[in-house]
């Protein structure tokens, strides 16, 4: 609990490991393993991650540990992530699992894979009233992929290769 | 200095959110059924071994058609209240029909011989039909598993009434406070109009 009123407010600026700023969002909790954080976030808190105007290019990406087509495609936003500079592209990691398999299958998965990518976690049951303000189109189904700048955004209910992504990246450099 | 950088970052979210424009929503879907379009029937494989149609059913006044799995989390988490749902309804004409629209070779979790075993486990008391072939969900348009079709039966074919999620919230049934499959079947069920005719849920995509 007291985690919980530490995270729940606060937004502050911090310097990763790479001296890059990063903005932190109001989590609601924060899991914490085996060397691994990922915070935790309902729609609302989660939102201005998908606004931010700083003249970088994001890239999110929805996923879960039991979506296949997901942990596919995974190395090549990895990828993504590890080519381009920090200042000019930023991959986030949307995870749609569910919290009571963070600790047993979403933390174990990132640190097996070496995950680099910023990763959160998506908890927010009532999906009906958030699929639509992340893209009208969304059915719902993962993967899903929104690349934006400013206020320029695509988003693709789809699975992606790496050319493919790198190509719909650069449009959006 | 700590105070300072609290201070800049609560100010640069503020100056985020007030850019921050929302989307006018307007439900779409792309290809598959839309409300009021007829739904096809099929012939599909149960696990007792049996074929099952629409057609069988001479007494049904609709379906709640559900397109699910064994392998998705999500799919799970709806399974108690799928067989409520079907405990309810069933007797009042409209039964439930679950569908396993996954390919086995991408999911082997999701074959046949596993659909049994799950279905056993859990005590399913409806049909749970496999999709061999993976035929029937994209005339529907299912995405994802859970996904569910409402139909009604009507002279001209069984007409879809609503397309979704069964409820607003996939990780307590308790905590759900929008039950989306239940209102629309009590409303036809009284001939009245289905008041949430689509909702958008999280789900495991079909396609692999």
């Amino acid at each position: 609990m007291s985690r919980l009123i530490l995270y729940f407010g606060l937004a502050v600026f911090f310097t990763n490991c790479k001296g890059e700023q990063k903005m932190a969002l109001d989590a609601t909790d924060v899991f914490k393993s085996n060397g691994i954080e990922i915070p935790v976030y309902d729609f609302e808190s989660l939102e201005p991650l998908l606004k931010i105007n700083d003249g970088k290019t994001r890239v999110i990406n929805f996923w879960a540990t039991w979506c296949k087509p997901c942990v596919a495609e995974l190395p090549y936003f990895e990828l993504i992530n590890s080519r381009y500079p920090d200042n000019e592209v930023e991959v986030i990691l949307v995870s749609l699992d569910l919290p009571k398999h963070v600790e047993t299958k979403l933390i174990p998965f990132v640190k097996k894979q070496k995950i680099q990518s910023r990763i959160v976690l998506l908890d927010d049951p009532d999906s009906n009233s958030w699929i639509p303000k992340v893209d009208e189109s969304w059915s719902g189904s993962i993967p899903a992929t929104i690349i934006y700048k400013g206020n320029t955004s695509k988003f693709y209910e789809k699975s992606f290769t790496y050319d493919e992504l790198e190509k719909e990246l650069k449009k959006m450099l | 200095m700590k105070t300072l950088k609290i201070l800049v970052g609560v100010a640069f979210v503020i100056a985020v959110s007030a850019f921050a424009i929302d989307k006018v929503s307007s439900p779409k879907i792309d290809g598959g059924y839309t409300i009021g379009d007829t739904a096809t029937d099929f012939k599909l494989k149960n696990i007792d071994g049996s074929l099952v149609s629409l057609a069988d059913y001479k007494e049904a006044k609709g379906f709640i058609v559900i397109f699910t799995c064994n392998h998705c989390p999500y799919s799970v988490a709806y399974e108690d209240r799928i067989i409520e749902l079907d405990k309810k309804f069933k007797t009042q004409g409209y039964p439930v029909i679950a569908i396993n629209p996954n390919n086995p070779k991408a999911y082997p979790d999701d074959s046949f011989d596993n659909m049994k075993i799950r279905a056993k486990e859990k005590g399913f008391t409806f049909p749970y039909l496999f999709d061999d072939g993976q035929k029937i969900y994209p005339q529907y348009g299912a995405t994802k598993t859970p996904h569910v079709y409402v139909l009604e039966k009507t002279s001209n074919g069984n007409i879809v009434k609503y397309i979704g999620a069964i409820d607003n919230n996939y990780k307590d049934a308790g905590a759900a406070n929008e039950k989306y499959v239940e209102d629309a079947v009590s409303a036809l069920l009284k001939g009245e109009k289905v008041p949430v005719e689509i909702t958008k849920a999280i789900g495991c995509s079909i396609k692999a």
